[in-house]
């Protein structure tokens, strides 16, 4: 089964992205910012990351800067999911590493499609 | 005249106004919906019922024999049609397409997307050949058609909501393709949508176009015609093809035991060849 750490500092987002991942056969683990997330990872690899970008302590573009420099031998697919939906903060995010970007509100045919793109579904 | 009401799960919609308008579908493009999907036509009506300042699917039905409005007829039509698509719907469709085209003689090998709805397949398959023209892929003519009027002025227009970029496209191929994301819309880029020549076309009421194809994709269309329907649209797309040209069709539909003129291909795996 895969694994997907869900980041976000939203219990709804969380409980949605969670209730969608699962039907699509993903394990999920949760994490409320950039700094658990990074802990999460490196306590195990998951498949991917669907991270969200503002949050508090440690933000999403922070956490996949850390993610990325990090000597961690396997790395996770990063998704982004975030409500900043314009040009400037796509290009930011996938030349910081992202690896496919999910604009908020999504539904679950965008994060299939999304987890599609990256191999993972 | 007691006028049954058919379940759509919420509202109810009469069987006079369903067999009315589904009569009219068909008539006009062949298409079947079945009464167990009797919810769609409520669903699908609505906003134009709204528009018109109607209560009830039984007014606009009876706006609709009026005769009085000749438009609305056109407009019941593009509301019902199914529209369904995305960005590079079954993706590795695309990748084999490429090599249709690669190992097309001509020099400039003609495609037709017949039935495109609002334009996602020859768009995803412009953004695909264009991405491969660095490759040695040669220029290829697309022409693009659907029996809506509205969707092909949609596909025309390159606008689209924040849901449709999101299905099937990947992030980069946005970023290279499309501008905005203001208001949460998202606008092909010129370029892209002058690829495709956009026309409207009733695969059922008109004659094939013609121009000897290489490559017709007319994918998730047949599976809403009458076998009888299908076996004549097949006919033509037959007739539409080069000998030896490629169809492709959607998954789960198939042209055997409806046409003699296609057989499966031997080169490209799910795809069919017009017999030389």
């Amino acid at each position: 089964m895969k694994t997907c750490l869900v980041v976000d500092d939203s219990k709804v987002i969380r409980k949605v992205a969670r209730h969608i991942l699962e039907t699509l056969q993903f394990e999920v683990r949760e994490a409320c910012d950039g700094r658990e997330a990074l802990e999460a990872c490196q306590a195990a690899t998951p498949d991917v990351v669907l991270l969200d970008w503002n949050m508090p302590v440690m933000n999403g573009m922070d956490f996949l800067r850390a993610l990325r420099e990090s000597g961690m031998t396997q790395k996770p697919k990063v998704v982004f999911c975030t409500t900043e939906n314009g040009m400037g903060h796509i290009r930011a995010a996938i030349e910081a590493g992202a690896d496919e970007y999910v604009m908020k509100p999504f539904d679950r045919d965008t994060l299939e499609s999304k987890l599609q793109i990256v191999g993972l579904v | 005249m007691k006028m049954e009401p058919i379940s759509t799960g919420g509202a109810a919609v009469s069987s006079i106004a369903f067999s009315v308008l589904t009569a009219l579908l068909e008539a006009r493009t062949g298409q079947q919906l079945a009464s167990y999907r009797s919810w769609r036509v409520d669903t699908a009506l609505k906003p134009l019922i709204r528009e018109r300042g109607l209560d009830t699917l039984d007014q606009l039905v009876a706006q609709l024999l009026d005769g009085n409005d000749a438009a609305i007829g056109d407009r019941i039509v593009d509301a019902l049609v199914n529209q369904e698509t995305s960005f590079f719907r079954d993706g590795p469709i695309f990748d084999q397409a490429l090599e249709v085209l690669a190992a097309c003689e001509r020099r400039r090998p003609r495609v037709w997307s017949a039935g495109c709805s609002t334009g996602q397949e020859p768009l995803s398959l412009a953004m695909a050949i264009a991405d491969r023209s660095a490759g040695g892929l040669p220029p290829v003519d697309i022409i693009a058609t659907d029996v809506s009027d509205a969707a092909i002025q949609r596909a025309k227009s390159g606008k689209f909501t924040q849901f449709e970029v999101q299905r099937g496209l990947p992030i980069r191929q946005l970023m290279k393709w499309f501008d905005g994301g203001d208001a949460s819309e998202w606008f092909a880029k010129p370029e892209l949508v002058r690829m495709i020549q956009w026309r409207r076309h009733n695969l059922v009421a008109e004659a094939a176009l013609s121009g000897g194809f290489d490559l017709i994709l007319c994918r998730n269309v047949m599976l809403y015609l009458s076998p009888a329907t299908r076996v004549a649209v097949y006919a033509g797309l037959a007739k539409a093809l080069k000998p030896g040209g490629v169809l492709v069709l959607g998954a789960g539909e198939t042209v055997i035991g409806q046409s003699d003129a296609l057989e499966p291909s031997r080169r490209w795996r799910g795809f069919y060849e017009r017999v030389a």
